[in-house]
């Protein structure tokens, strides 16, 4: 199956991604080779099967007792945030 | 000479104290200023934290401490967080994230008195199957500085095997840490999913991904992979189980092994290549296993299927990189939303970007069922597969790689060639299981792999079976010329 110029405009915009002119053409061509190969699952004879999600199957997410576990770490981890003010990460103007 | 010895040697001279941490870490280091620059294998170097943990290792060894691993220098992957260290996960989105905590693996390789040299090039967030995706530029190969060391761990193969450390850790999301292992003639081994802490390892693809480690010998992969292992609170997938003694299992004889011969691995195998596993089985059959045809039918489907599975999962998990709370963010921006696209489009190289868009597309309204759905009945296939191999053998065995190393370039430009050298190592991760490949001969003068497979938490039982064929063979004792 092949992708147009228009598939993967909206591809990259639900994916957030900014795709510059130069590389528009290169991923038209890549990714509508990479869905002919994956296409291949088409003819996998699945009826029947139910999906599988994990490797390890009977597994179940472990609870855990309701207490605090972690401490207060914000100021460590804002350190690396591209900004800050206030102990808040800084946007551009979302509501006007 | 000190960078030839395997862990277990150091170890008994590090006890006796003939050598200290800080004597063989700084001849370490002296080698990797002479041989990395010829290799790329570094991200980061990490000197002064290397003599500090020198150091620290030599004061618990003076007060008649002992452990496997006490003094012991090692590389981590750079997916791997490192409190106070950059760890950037070979991505221009992480180039200036220092990390604000350890990895499990990290902090257990810590406690365990290793020595970290530094962090190791990997092709970008561990996509890749020849290190070349990295924002860092591609790692060489020792054995041949014009072909790739294989990824995406490319930085930990090609530093282990020019003997820069005895041993680095790996990640394995579809083969990341055996294609590389092969293709650099080392031993390297990917544990069961679960049986090692995801935690603080950066994510690619949650139900796949895997830490394991690089090493010369599969007795030194049994000692790292002793400290690795066990329960996480902190990875919800983590399992809870009792973590065998793994050195102990190694002196298990092998007569009475069932190994399984993968039959679809043997398909138009190169002849040269599958030559160098039937002498591998005639080893093996030597030591008293017994060998027979397996098959797992719908082995064929397993690159398309990985390739589904592992790009949904990762367009999910990397959307956190949004350049809000840590990564790279761009100049400017004009409003939330260019903020988000263009920070994500300038900070991510372009495979991350066609695996978060392939994944976003087979996710995607009207493409889901044809796609994603397929793929993970396709997996239960494959994984139902090998359970009923292993209904009738232990491990199965066969090539880790269709070929040697491949020349830097050869495929970088074409993703589904490049897709197709996963085709013998996607099983395994797809069906959560673990798998070792060690050398087992040349092809052109580079080194081949052979890949052993085993049912769920058999990593004593493959290591044993390695480690029986390294006490037949020499091929793990070869060093690439130049790097002896």
């Amino acid at each position: 199956m092949s992708l147009t110029r228009h598939d993967v405009e909206k591809i990259a915009h639900l994916a957030r991604l900014s795709i510059t002119e130069q590389e528009m053409p290169v991923y038209v061509s890549s990714l509508s080779s990479i869905v002919s190969f994956v296409d291949e699952l088409s003819r996998a004879e699945t009826a029947g099967v139910q999906p599988m999600a994990h490797p390890l199957e009977g597994q179940h997410q472990r609870l855990r007792p309701d207490v605090p576990t972690e401490s207060d770490h914000h100021e460590k981890y804002q350190v690396i945030a591209p900004a800050v003010a206030a102990g808040l990460y800084v946007v551009p103007r979302v509501i006007e | 000479m000190l960078h030839n010895l395997f862990i277990g040697e150091l170890a008994e001279r590090l006890t006796k104290r003939q050598i200290s941490s800080v004597e063989l870490t700084r001849h370490l280091l002296s080698r990797i200023e002479r041989l990395n620059p010829g290799l790329n294998v570094f991200i980061t170097l990490t000197p002064e934290r290397a003599l500090k943990d020198a150091a620290a290792a030599d004061a618990r060894l003076a007060a008649g401490e002992t452990g496997p691993l006490l003094g012991i220098p090692l590389i981590h992957k750079d997916i791997f967080c490192t409190d106070g260290v950059k760890t950037s996960c070979g991505s221009r989105m992480l180039d200036n994230f220092i990390a604000p905590y350890d990895a499990t693996v990290v902090a257990r390789l810590k406690g365990a008195g290793t020595v970290m040299l530094g962090k190791a090039n990997m092709d970008e967030f561990a996509m890749g199957s020849s290190n070349e995706t990295s924002y860092y530029g591609p790692v060489k190969n020792p054995w041949d500085t014009t072909k790739v060391p294989g990824g995406s761990s490319g930085g930990s193969a090609a530093a282990t095997a020019a003997r820069l450390a005895p041993f680095a850790t790996g990640t394995d999301t579809g083969g990341s840490i055996r294609q590389p292992a092969a293709l650099t003639g080392v031993t390297g081994l990917k544990p069961t999913y679960g049986r090692v802490s995801r935690y603080g390892m950066i994510t690619f693809a949650s139900s796949l991904d895997q830490a394991g480690v690089f090493a010369r010998s599969a007795s030194d992969a049994a000692a790292v992979l002793q400290v690795m292992a066990g329960f996480d609170p902190r990875d919800s997938t983590s399992i809870d189980a009792p973590v065998p003694d793994y050195s102990k299992a190694l002196g298990t004889p092998l007569k009475g092994l069932k190994i399984g011969l993968l039959r679809e691995f043997f398909e138009g195998l190169e002849p040269r290549n599958a030559a160098l596993i039937e002498d591998a089985l005639t080893v093996y059959t030597g030591l008293g296993a017994e060998t027979r045809e397996v098959s797992l039918p719908h082995l064929p489907l397993s690159v398309p299927t990985y390739y589904v599975v592992a790009p949904a999962e990762c367009s999910s998990n990397l959307s956190r990189f949004d350049g809000v709370r840590f990564g790279h963010r761009c100049k400017d921006p004009k409003d939330l939303m260019d903020l988000y696209k263009r920070s994500r489009g300038e900070g991510f190289g372009a495979e991350v970007k066609r695996r978060i868009m392939t994944g976003t597309y087979v996710l995607s309204a009207g493409y889901f069922d044809a796609y994603y759905l397929k793929a993970q009945k396709a997996r239960r296939m494959i994984t139902d597969d090998f359970r009923t191999a292993f209904d009738k053998v232990d491990l199965v065995i066969g090539p880790t790689t269709p070929t040697p190393a491949f020349g830097l370039g050869a495929k970088i430009n074409d993703p589904v060639l490049m897709y197709l050298n996963d085709i013998y190592t996607i099983g395994a991760n797809l069906a959560g299981l673990p798998g070792v490949s060690i050398p087992c001969g040349f092809v052109d003068g580079l080194p081949m792999g052979l890949q052993l497979v085993g049912p769920h938490f058999a990593e004593a039982k493959l290591l044993n079976a390695a480690h029986q064929y390294q006490q037949a063979t020499d091929w793990h004792r070869h060093a690439p010329r130049g790097y002896e």
